[in-house]
């Protein structure tokens, strides 16, 4: 199999660099820091550059070739016979990386991503039936679903955009599924509904719970991420569980969609003792159709199986500010997955140009650069494709070892935050916070909120109001809850004025629930799912036009337009509320008994002391009475009878 | 069967009642009382036990080692208190981000209505400062909150320090599913307040704050900590709030099962537990712990920072530090693992308390009567009010315009009394408030005078009917919300309402009568708490005293809500009016 990494070369200009959902744009720089010149040994930067463009995704410029290391691990190789022996070309290709971003906290966030591309047509009627890396699981969900999309994410603890900044793949807390389907499919609830349940058992999760009470179809949040130009929303389904609780049954059946499993490559540091010893763990799948090629000849399917975890420096690091992978994930490496195409891990490093925050080691020469989320990152890369990599011990433990605590994060430029206002068990209120900390741009974002229909929502109570006073939405979306059949829809178009805060209030009643329709633990309260907040947020990197930062006069006039703004979506904390309970103890049961037998038993007792009792004379029969008549005619006084 | 359905036998049944109207109130009276006085007696009460499946059966290690460290940093609390004279923000900011925790601080101010010359203050400004534990893999929906007062002189230092050592211990364990808030409140009540209705987003008292940055999610318990010596002889478990509200029962068996584990030895209302129930003075101990209880209740003062708590729903309570001289000594550590111990149960909760009794009374810590326990005494005397009714409208509205004048006035023409009288605010507002409570018993003549006619025997038999049902009412609601303050209402008012009509000797009973009325019921109590709390007072002390316990209760109305002195300004004392009406009915 690793025959296919060697003969390939061409993949690897095209896989060279993670790549995310959310980057808007790329762009290519050269960096030659000064202390790695001497290692510097390949100068065809301009060759390398023409061909990376070609790439799809983040552009990543190194100071050695990969080029050159491939020809080298090829001319390794060239003893065994299947790298001479020219394959026809695949039509699946597998990649994986680790991105590690040590965070000023002390923690260190890890983010690992796996993608399998597979050029093939589920759809049509094509009966697909040899599958290679791609898993024979998830292929035929999405040709007996139509789907055209699939995001599913499992996440276990809030992300601490304060402290840690923007995730490279958010997750609300809890499951999230949101499915696009093909607009050949007719029923599309009966589908979604069948999907959940074949995705429940797929992942080993309660996905099982999503019905049309939790269901609701965005209008404008949730916009296909493959290529493909339906944005009809009623092929769109969205739907989060914010209780779900995220563990080692989830991670197993994950791990098992990886053409490696956890083998080999980067899977062996999955291991969940360890994952599950951390302050955020989240683990996804994405599906979609992307480009084959530039020119988008030829569809294929990506499957990104992505894993974040952030480690706490006080519980895991016992306080100590040194960090490695032996350390985080109790593993070292030792290869990468065989059938991978490529195999690479990212340090950041944008904060340690010089060494002075932290030191990494082993040391690479490998760097490259990348537009993450609206700045420009600098990684220190490590390939494991290449034996030197694991050096004479033969295996990688990577160690970053901090010198100083000094050093302040940039601020995240949007941030949200939720909670609810009020006391007692009638009514209360929904306070949406969203911060805009970009000091002079404002920007529009789009608020989703999907609130279960036990908190009847007062609509015209609705407020969006910023620094004091009221902000008209541009565009409100509203569908009202049925009862017992679906929840609120809420989406609004904000413009969040610069440095700022914006508070969007609506009040609600709690509902009485029937006693059938409490949980099994009514006291811990009802979840609302989280807000979902989407934004083109400008760009720090666009911030800098008219900071002083040392650049060429040339290039620093206009904004650059794709850097310009980047694609964020922050997620709220979800809502733990409490509804009117009634005391569902030995006690409650004791009162319906003695209401029974009090409804009962009083009216008859109370009948009885009450009512007087006469001895009623039985009514006289008609001739009797005639005779009577004829007797009081006659002169005879009528007392018969 | 046939005992009411007869109507000679009815007629039979009525007469004998009417007869023996006088005898059978006695005996409910008196049956009430006794009734009352026994609930404190051992064998008629039940031993507490914990009724919290989550926080019964898991068992918890204790294992705070550094109690030494947090009696350092309470000193060096201290000092920084002393070097700014006031809350040292910075400092705690510093430090308890050096712990780890996301520090967020509040800032508060609040005209008080008029001067509060306990605690000498009026204007009061401060800031809280508060840092969040966030559990590891936790959403945000659920938190705990551990408290500690920064008060003005040398107290309660002890507490921030072991509340900073705690917080540095916590950080370091990975156990927590819900995300613990520790909290240092400034002024203590009122900034407790003003975090509260913050963390809430509501305004109930009309104080200012600067929003919450940062929030936990829904509180499920709180913890309020005073400690003011490095060393305590003894743990006291408040539990009396706002309103007479009480935490769920399962707080106080919590902190007893820990107690009992550890080995501190525990106390409620200051009162060590005895063994010896069956003697004269064991059960003179427990009736004195429970009449604690009933008093304090009955004030409707929270009692700790805690008592704030409750409106919210959150189950809090505060736990003391005593530190009484006795040889039992208990150390910083040993404290922190009772807290340790506590939060770990409570971070096990998967509900919020809600399993055990919400209307408690406790003649002992390891002992408690419940509701179904309590009531039947009250129901003894109320059911004197019923006879009542069956024997029979009017100046209703002007005692309830003098009820509202008592209400109102006291603040409003504090600063008129102030120029023209040599007074201060406080004795301002509390004068005012005694002198229109006095000039209501001016009513009955001016009543006349605006009827302008005889009043009928008819008259004072309807009057009479309305205001008996009227107290019937609110003695009845009141002693659900709060039972000993419907209680202690009871105990005065119900004999009152039963005596009096127009024909009774005058001057007697009008004495009588004012020895019943709320006010002098208030001015008893104050003796009586001083009594129980072995700490008699002279009668001009005892005096002064009273009049700082009116002011403390408009206060606490004005400050938090607190619904007694309405109560009593509203509703109570206009009830009383109606009967002082009667007897002077022409």
């Amino acid at each position: 199999m690793a025959a296919h990494r060697c003969c390939f070369p061409v993949w690897l200009f095209i896989l060279c660099s993670f790549s995310l959902f959310i980057i808007a744009g790329s762009q290519e720089t050269t960096v030659a820091p000064e202390q790695h010149a001497s290692v510097l040994d390949n100068p065809q930067t301009a060759a390398e550059t023409a061909e990376q463009t070609a790439g799809e995704s983040g552009g990543v410029e190194e100071r050695r070739w990969e080029g050159t290391e491939v020809r080298d691990a090829a001319a390794q190789k060239q003893a065994e016979p299947a790298v001479l022996q020219p394959t026809p070309q695949p039509k699946d290709d597998f990649q994986e990386e680790l991105v590690v971003r040590p965070l000023h906290s002390g923690d260190i966030y890890a983010s690992f991503q796996f993608r399998t591309l597979w050029e093939t047509d589920f759809m049509r009627g094509n009966k697909v039936s040899h599958y290679r890396l791609f898993p024979k699981s998830l292929g035929q969900v999405i040709s007996k679903f139509s789907v055209r999309e699939l995001h599913i994410s499992f996440t276990q603890g809030y992300w601490r955009t304060m402290q840690w900044g923007q995730p490279y793949l958010p997750s609300p807390p809890g499951a999230e599924l949101w499915v696009w389907f093909q607009d050949s499919v007719t029923d599309v609830d009966a589908t979604w509904k069948e999907l959940t349940n074949v995705l429940s058992g797929i992942f080993c999760a309660s996905l099982n719970f999503i019905d049309s009470t939790n269901t609701v179809q965005p209008s404008a949040s949730f916009k296909p991420l493959g290529i493909g130009n339906v944005t009809d929303h009623r092929f769109l389904r969205y739907a989060t569980l914010p209780r779900e609780i995220v563990c080692t049954e989830n991670l197993t059946p994950w791990k098992k969609l990886l053409p490696c499993g956890s083998k080999a490559g980067l899977a062996v540091l999955l291991k969940s003792e360890k994952l599950f010893h951390s302050s955020f763990h989240s683990q996804a799948v994405h599906i979609r159709p992307v480009c084959q090629d530039w020119q988008c000849k030829t569809t294929s399917w990506e499957l990104r199986q992505t894993l974040n975890v952030v480690f706490d420096l006080h519980n895991s690091g016992q306080g100590k500010r040194e960090w490695s992978l032996f350390k985080m994930f109790s593993r070292t490496l030792t290869e990468a997955c065989p059938l991978a195409s490529s195999s690479k891990i990212y340090i950041d490093i944008t904060d340690n140009p010089e060494g002075e925050q932290f030191e990494l080691s082993p040391a690479t020469s490998l760097l490259s650069q990348a537009m993450v989320l609206g700045d420009r990152r600098t990684f220190s890369v490590y390939d494991l494709t290449q034996q030197d990599t694991f050096g004479s011990v033969r295996s990688l433990n990577l160690l970053i070892r901090w010198k100083s605590t000094e050093g302040d994060m940039l601020r995240p430029l949007l941030h949200a935050e939720r909670y609810v206002a009020g006391y007692g068990l009638q009514t209360g209120e929904i306070h949406t916070l969203m911060y805009n900390h970009h000091p002079y741009r404002s920007f529009p974002v789009l608020l989703l909120d999907s609130v279960p229909w036990y908190l009847r929502l007062y609509i015209h109570t609705l407020t969006v109001t910023s620094k004091g006073k009221d902000n008209k939405p541009s565009y409100i979306h509203y569908q009202p809850s049925k009862d017992r059949v679906r929840p609120h829809l809420l989406e609004m178009l904000v413009q969040l004025p610069p440095n700022s805060v914006t508070e969007v209030t609506v009040q609600f009643e709690r509902a009485l629930l029937k006693w059938t329709e409490y949980t099994p633990d009514p006291n811990h309260g009802f979840y609302v799912g989280s807000s979902v907040i989407s934004s083109l947020v400008p760009s720090t990197v666009a911030m800098d036009t008219n900071s002083t930062r040392e650049r060429p006069l040339f290039s620093s006039f206009f904004p650059c337009k794709e850097e310009s703004s980047y694609f964020v979506r922050v997620y709220t904390e979800p809502l733990l509320v409490n509804l009117p309970t009634p005391d569902f103890s030995m006690p409650y049961n004791v009162i319906c008994l003695t209401c029974t037998v009090v409804a009962v038993g009083y009216g008859s007792l109370y009948n009885l002391l009450t009512r007087s009792f006469q001895i009623e004379e039985p009514s006289p029969g008609l001739a009797k009475r005639i005779a009577n008549v004829i007797r009081k005619m006659r002169g005879f006084p009528g007392t018969m009878g | 069967m046939g005992l009411l359905s007869d109507p000679n036998r009815r007629r039979a049944l009525i007469n004998l009642l009417t007869r023996l109207n006088a005898p059978i109130c006695v005996v409910c009276y008196m049956a009430g009382v006794a009734w009352f006085m026994g609930l404190a007696f051992e064998p008629f009460t039940l031993r507490t036990y914990m009724s919290e499946n989550a926080m019964g059966s898991t068992m918890v290690e204790e294992r705070f080692p550094s109690g030494e460290r947090a009696v350092a940093t309470g000193r060096e609390f201290a000092a920084h208190k002393k070097k700014v004279s006031g809350m040292p923000v910075e400092w705690l900011v510093k430090t308890m981000q050096a712990r780890g925790l996301e520090v967020y601080t509040q800032r508060f101010s609040r005209t008080l209505p008029f001067p509060d010359e306990n605690k000498e203050r009026y204007m009061v400004k401060g800031t809280n400062v508060y840092g969040i534990l966030r559990a590891p893999r936790a959403p945000r929906t659920e938190a705990l909150v551990l408290s500690a007062p920064c008060t003005p002189g040398d107290n309660n230092n002890q507490a921030v320090g072991l509340l900073l050592g705690l917080a540095q211990y916590f950080r370091n364990q990975i156990y927590w599913a819900k995300d613990i808030i520790f909290l240092v409140n400034d002024h203590d009540l009122i900034g407790m307040q003003a975090w509260l209705e913050g963390y809430h987003h509501t305004n109930t008292t009309g104080m200012d704050w600067s929003p919450l940055q940062g929030r936990g999610g829904s509180i499920q318990a709180a913890l309020s900590l005073e400690l003011s010596s490095d060393v305590v002889t003894s743990m006291d478990l408040v539990l009396e709030g706002l309103n007479g509200q009480l935490p769920n029962l399962d707080l106080a068996n919590l902190f007893y099962a820990f107690c009992q584990k550890i080995g501190v030895l525990c106390t409620i209302q200051g009162k060590l537990q005895r063994n010896d129930w069956d003697s004269v003075s064991g059960y003179s101990h427990a009736v004195q712990t429970m009449m604690l209880m009933v008093m304090k209740q009955a004030s409707g003062r929270p009692w700790g920072d805690h008592g704030l708590f409750l409106r919210y729903h959150i189950e809090a309570a505060t736990i003391k530090g005593i530190n009484s001289f006795r040889q039992y000594k208990t150390d910083a550590t040993t404290i922190g693992r009772l807290l340790e111990g506590m939060y770990r149960k409570l971070n096990n909760l998967l509900e919020r308390l809600h399993q055990s009794y919400f209307f408690y009374l406790m003649p002992s810590l390891s002992h408690f009567v419940s509701i179904g326990y309590y009531m039947p005494a009250f129901g003894l005397l109320a059911v004197i009010l019923l006879p009542g009714v069956l024997s029979v409208l009017t100046p209703l509205v002007i005692s309830h315009l003098t009820g509202a004048a008592l209400y109102m006035l006291p603040i409003r023409f504090q600063e008129m009394a102030v120029e023209h009288f040599p007074v201060s605010e406080t004795e301002a507002v509390v004068l005012t408030a005694i002198a229109v409570y006095t000039a209501g018993l001016a009513l009955p003549h001016n009543t006349h005078r605006l009827l302008s006619g005889e009043g009928t025997e008819q008259g004072w038999r309807v009057l009479k009917l309305v205001a008996l049902l009227y107290l019937a009412v609110l003695l009845g609601c009141t002693a659900l919300i709060n039972f000993s303050l419907g209680f202690i209402l009871a105990l005065t008012l119900v004999p009152a309402a039963a005596f009096v009509t127009p024909h009774v000797p005058k001057v007697l009973s009008a004495f009588v009568l004012v020895i019943l009325s709320p006010a002098c019921t208030l001015l008893f109590s104050v003796f009586f708490f001083q009594e129980l709390q072995e700490m008699p007072v002279s009668f001009l002390d005892g005096w002064l005293l009273y009049l700082s316990v009116i002011s403390q209760g408009i206060l606490d109305h004005f400050l938090y809500g607190s619904l007694v002195y309405p109560l009593i300004a509203l509703l109570v004392y206009p009830c009383w009016l109606l009967f002082w009406n009667i007897l002077f009915w022409k």
